[in-house]
C-alpha cells in the first residue's frame, strides 16, 4: 500500500499494521525486522514513511480523565480533536497544539509539537506528566521526566525512532469558554511585525500570516493575530467540517499570480489597523480543519511544508535575507506563517530554540528543490534548523550540524535497542541508524 | 438513560456505537472474546460518560455459556432497553470452499450462534413486553454471490430469522432490528482495497443508534445500500448466474 505524509511526496510502498492491542504490538515487532510508528500521517514529508508501519488507528482509547484535576490518560492513537470533544464541553482545553487537531497524541509527543501559545508555554511535552513506551524487545516502560530522563528527552521530539507510545498523560488547562478573543494588527514590514511580536509577548497565543510574495517596502508585511480563551461564553464546539477538497486541483491553477492574488487580497481584508473579535475555537486554531483534504489544492505532486526557525539574534536581518530569496523566485505560498518562539527546551531532537520560526508550503518541482537547497544553507549558516515533522529534503551535514545533540539521542537509541529496530525514510536520510 | 447489553463488543461497529451511547450516559454491558480489551473498552466507555461499564468473557460460539452471561447481564442491568449482536467473522470464501469443517464452522460463528442469543433474549423481552434486540446482519445475506457466499448464507439466515421474529414479537411491544451494512472499513476488512462505497463504523453506529431508538425493521446502512439491493435483487437467474462478483 502506497503511504505517504500530508505534503504527499515523497511516497513509500508499504505494508501498513494496524494493532488493536498492546500484546499484538510485540507480537507486530517480534515478527519484522524494522518498523516505525505511524499516527494520522498528518506530518509533511517522509518522517512517517516506512516499509513497514505499525499504525495507532485502534489504539484510541481513554484511560482515565479526572475533570477536577484536569489530568487526561489515553492511548497514544486518540486525535487532539477527539480529546477537545471530551474535554471543552468540561472546561478543559489542551495545554500545547499544533495547528491540525487530526493528529494523535503519539504524534504529538513524536513531534514536540508548539502551537501558538509557545513563547509562553513551551512545546507539548512540557505538558506531558508520563507516558508508556514499547521498547524494541516488546518491553513496556512507564516513562516520566524523572524516572527515565534520557528516554523522555530522546522520545519527546524523537520522531517515533525510540519506540512506541501506547499511552500518555496529559496536564490540561482550564478554560472557562470555548470562545477566543481575537486581535488582528495590521503590520507594513517585517520590522513592524517584529515589534509588535516583542510588545505582544504577554498575550496568550500569537501568530502572524504574513505575505511571502510581497517585496521592496512592503516585504514581510503581515497580520498579527493575538488570542486570549474569552472568560465568557458557553463550553461547545462547533458543527464538524462541511467542505472537503474533493479532487486534485489542476497543477497550473496554482501559480505566482494567483498566489500573489490571494495574498494581497487576504492582507487588504482587513481594512483597519486592529480589529478585534469573539470567534469560536475551531477557525483561531484549526483554520484549515474547515477543509477535508486542503492537501489536494497543491495538486497531485504534492508540496513541501518548509519550517525553519533563525535565533532571535539574527532577527530581522536574517529572515529579510530569507524572505527576499523567496520573494524573489516567485514561488510562494498560500499561507506562509511567522512565530516567535520562547526558550528551547532539553529534548534532544525538540525543533524550537528561542528566535522566530517561518512555516511555507512550496508546491514539488524541480525548482523548488533548488529553492530549498538555498534556502537550508542560509539557515544553516545563520545558526538555524529545519522542523523535522515538515522536513523532506534537508540533507544529512545539515541535520547533524543543526541538531548538535544528535549523538545523544543514538546513544540513547543504542541502550534501548530501538537501532536496528524502528528507521524511518527520513531516519535514514539524515544518517541515524 | 438506557440500559444497553452488547454482544460481540470489541467489534469495530460495536465499539463505535458503544461510544455514541456512553456520551449520551447509557449503562452498558459488554460481552466478548478478548478480555484485555473488554477492559481496555470498558475503562473508555467510563471516561467518555458512561454511567456504569461491566463486562462478560465468553466465546459466543460455546452455547452453554449463553445463558450464564444472560443471568449476569440482566442481574447487572435490571431491565434491558436494548440488546445489540454484533460478533462475527468474515468468512474466507476460497478456504471455505475446500474445507467442510471451516465452512460448518463459519456458518456457526456467523448464524447458529447468534440464533441461540436471539432465542434466549427473544423470551425474555417476550415476557417483559419491551425493548429492542438489535442484530448486525449484511447485504451479503441478500443474494448469494460467489466471492462470499457462505458468509451471505450465514447472514441471510440472521436476516430471515429476525423477519420471523420481529412479527411474532410486535404483539408484545418489542422491536427488532435488523442492521444491513455494505462494504464497512473495519479490522475485518483490512486486507480490502477501499472504494466510494466504504463506509466508516461511525457513519454506521449513527444508524444503529437511531434505529434502536426508535424503529422496528430491517434497515441498510448507509441507505443508498436499500436500492443498490433491489437492483441486485432484480437482476435474473439467467444473468446473476453469469456474473462473478
Amino acid at each position: 500500500m502506497k503511504i505517504y505524509g500530508w505534503g504527499r511526496y515523497p511516497t513509500i510502498d508499504a505494508q501498513v499494521l494496524l494493532p488493536q492491542t498492546q500484546s499484538v504490538c510485540v507480537d507486530l515487532l517480534k515478527s519484522n525486522q524494522i518498523v516505525l510508528p505511524r499516527g494520522m500521517g498528518r506530518s509533511y514529508g517522509d518522517s512517517a514513511n516506512s516499509s513497514t508501519v505499525i499504525q495507532t488507528d485502534y489504539l484510541d482509547h481513554f484511560i482515565e480523565f479526572n475533570e477536577s484535576t484536569g489530568v487526561l490518560t489515553c492511548e497514544a492513537g486518540v486525535s487532539i480533536r477527539e480529546i477537545l470533544e471530551l474535554i471543552v464541553p468540561k472546561g478543559w482545553f489542551v495545554p500545547v497544539t499544533p495547528g491540525s487537531s487530526f493528529v494523535t497524541i503519539g504524534g504529538a509527543i513524536a513531534s514536540d509539537v508548539h502551537g501558538k501559545n509557545h513563547h509562553l508555554s513551551g512545546t507539548f511535552s512540557e505538558h506531558l506528566l508520563s507516558f508508556n513506551l514499547m521498547l524494541g524487545s516488546g518491553e513496556i516502560v512507564s516513562v516520566t521526566k524523572d524516572n527515565y530522563p534520557d528516554l523522555f528527552r530522546a522520545t519527546c521530539g524523537g520522531m517515533g525512532l525510540t519506540g512506541i507510545i501506547l499511552s500518555a498523560s496529559i496536564q490540561l488547562k482550564p478554560i472557562q469558554s470555548s470562545r477566543i478573543i481575537q486581535s488582528t494588527i495590521k503590520t507594513n514590514c517585517l520590522e513592524e511585525v517584529f515589534e509588535q511580536f516583542e510588545a505582544n509577548h504577554a498575550s496568550t497565543y500569537s501568530v502572524a500570516w504574513i505575505d511571502c510574495l510581497a517585496s521592496g517596502k512592503r516585504l514581510g508585511r503581515s497580520l498579527l493575530m493575538l488570542g486570549e480563551h474569552s472568560q465568557d461564553g458557553t463550553l461547545e464546539l462547533g458543527k464538524k467540517k462541511s467542505l472537503n477538497m474533493p479532487i486534485d486541483m489542476p497543477s497550473s491553477m496554482l501559480n505566482h499570480y494567483s498566489i500573489k492574488a490571494f495574498n494581497s487580497l487576504n492582507y487588504h481584508w482587513i481594512f483597519s489597523k486592529i480589529k478585534t473579535e469573539i470567534i469560536s475555537f475551531e477557525p483561531y486554531f484549526y483554520p484549515l480543519d474547515a477543509i477535508g483534504n486542503w492537501n489536494r489544492l497543491y495538486g497531485k505532486a504534492g508540496f513541501v511544508q518548509y519550517q525553519f526557525v533563525l535565533p532571535r539574534a539574527v532577527g530581522v536581518k536574517g529572515l529579510r535575507q530569507i524572505l527576499e530569496v523567496i520573494a524573489k523566485s516567485g514561488k510562494g505560498s498560500f499561507l506562509a506563517v511567522l512565530k516567535a518562539f520562547g526558550r528551547a527546551n532539553a529534548n534532544f531532537l525538540s525543533f524550537p530554540i528561542e528566535g522566530y520560526t517561518l512555516a511555507l508550503d512550496f508546491k514539488i518541482s524541480e525548482g523548488t528543490v533548488q529553492l530549498i537547497k538555498q534556502l537550508d544553507s542560509m539557515v544553516v549558516e545563520m545558526g538555524g534548523r529545519i522542523y523535522l515533522t515538515k522536513d523532506a529534503l534537508m540533507t544529512e551535514t545539515s541535520f547533524k550540524r543543526t541538531y548538535p545533540q544528535w549523538q545523544q539521542f543514538e546513544e540513547v537509541r543504542a541502550r534501548y535497542g530501538a537501532i536496528g529496530k524502528f528507521a524511518s525514510s527520513q531516519s535514514k536520510r539524515l544518517g541515524l541508524q | 438513560m438506557k440500559k444497553i447489553l452488547i454482544i460481540g463488543a470489541t467489534s469495530a461497529i460495536a465499539e463505535a456505537t458503544a461510544r455514541i451511547w456512553a456520551q449520551r450516559g447509557d449503562e452498558l454491558f459488554l460481552v466478548a472474546r478478548n478480555q484485555e480489551r473488554l477492559n481496555v473498552l470498558t475503562k473508555d466507555l467510563k471516561v467518555r460518560g458512561s454511567t456504569e461499564v461491566n463486562s462478560y468473557c465468553m466465546d459466543a460460539n460455546n452455547f452453554e455459556e449463553h445463558l450464564p452471561m444472560l443471568d449476569k447481564a440482566f442481574g447487572m442491568l435490571g431491565k434491558i432497553d436494548v440488546a445489540l449482536i454484533s460478533h462475527g467473522t468474515l468468512s474466507n470464501q476460497k478456504e471455505c470452499e475446500q474445507s467442510v469443517e471451516l465452512t460448518m464452522q463459519e456458518i456457526k460463528t456467523n448464524a447458529l450462534s447468534a440464533i441461540a442469543l436471539l432465542t434466549h433474549l427473544a423470551n425474555r423481552f417476550e415476557s417483559k413486553e419491551s425493548g429492542t434486540i438489535a442484530i448486525i446482519s449484511s447485504v451479503a445475506g441478500d443474494r448469494g454471490r460467489a466471492s462470499n457466499y457462505v458468509y451471505g448464507s450465514a447472514k441471510a439466515m440472521v436476516t430471515t430469522f429476525t423477519s420471523g421474529l420481529r412479527q411474532r414479537l410486535y404483539k408484545f411491544g418489542v422491536s427488532v432490528v435488523t442492521i444491513k451494512p455494505g462494504f464497512v472499513d473495519t479490522p475485518m476488512t483490512a486486507e480490502f482495497k477501499k472504494g466510494l462505497l466504504w463506509a466508516k463504523p461511525e457513519k454506521v453506529a449513527k444508524g444503529i443508534v437511531v434505529a434502536c431508538d426508535k424503529k422496528n425493521g430491517e434497515f441498510y446502512v448507509p441507505g443508498f445500500w436499500w436500492g443498490a439491493m433491489i437492483i441486485i435483487k432484480l437482476i435474473p437467474q439467467a444473468i446473476f448466474r453469469r456474473l462473478l462478483f
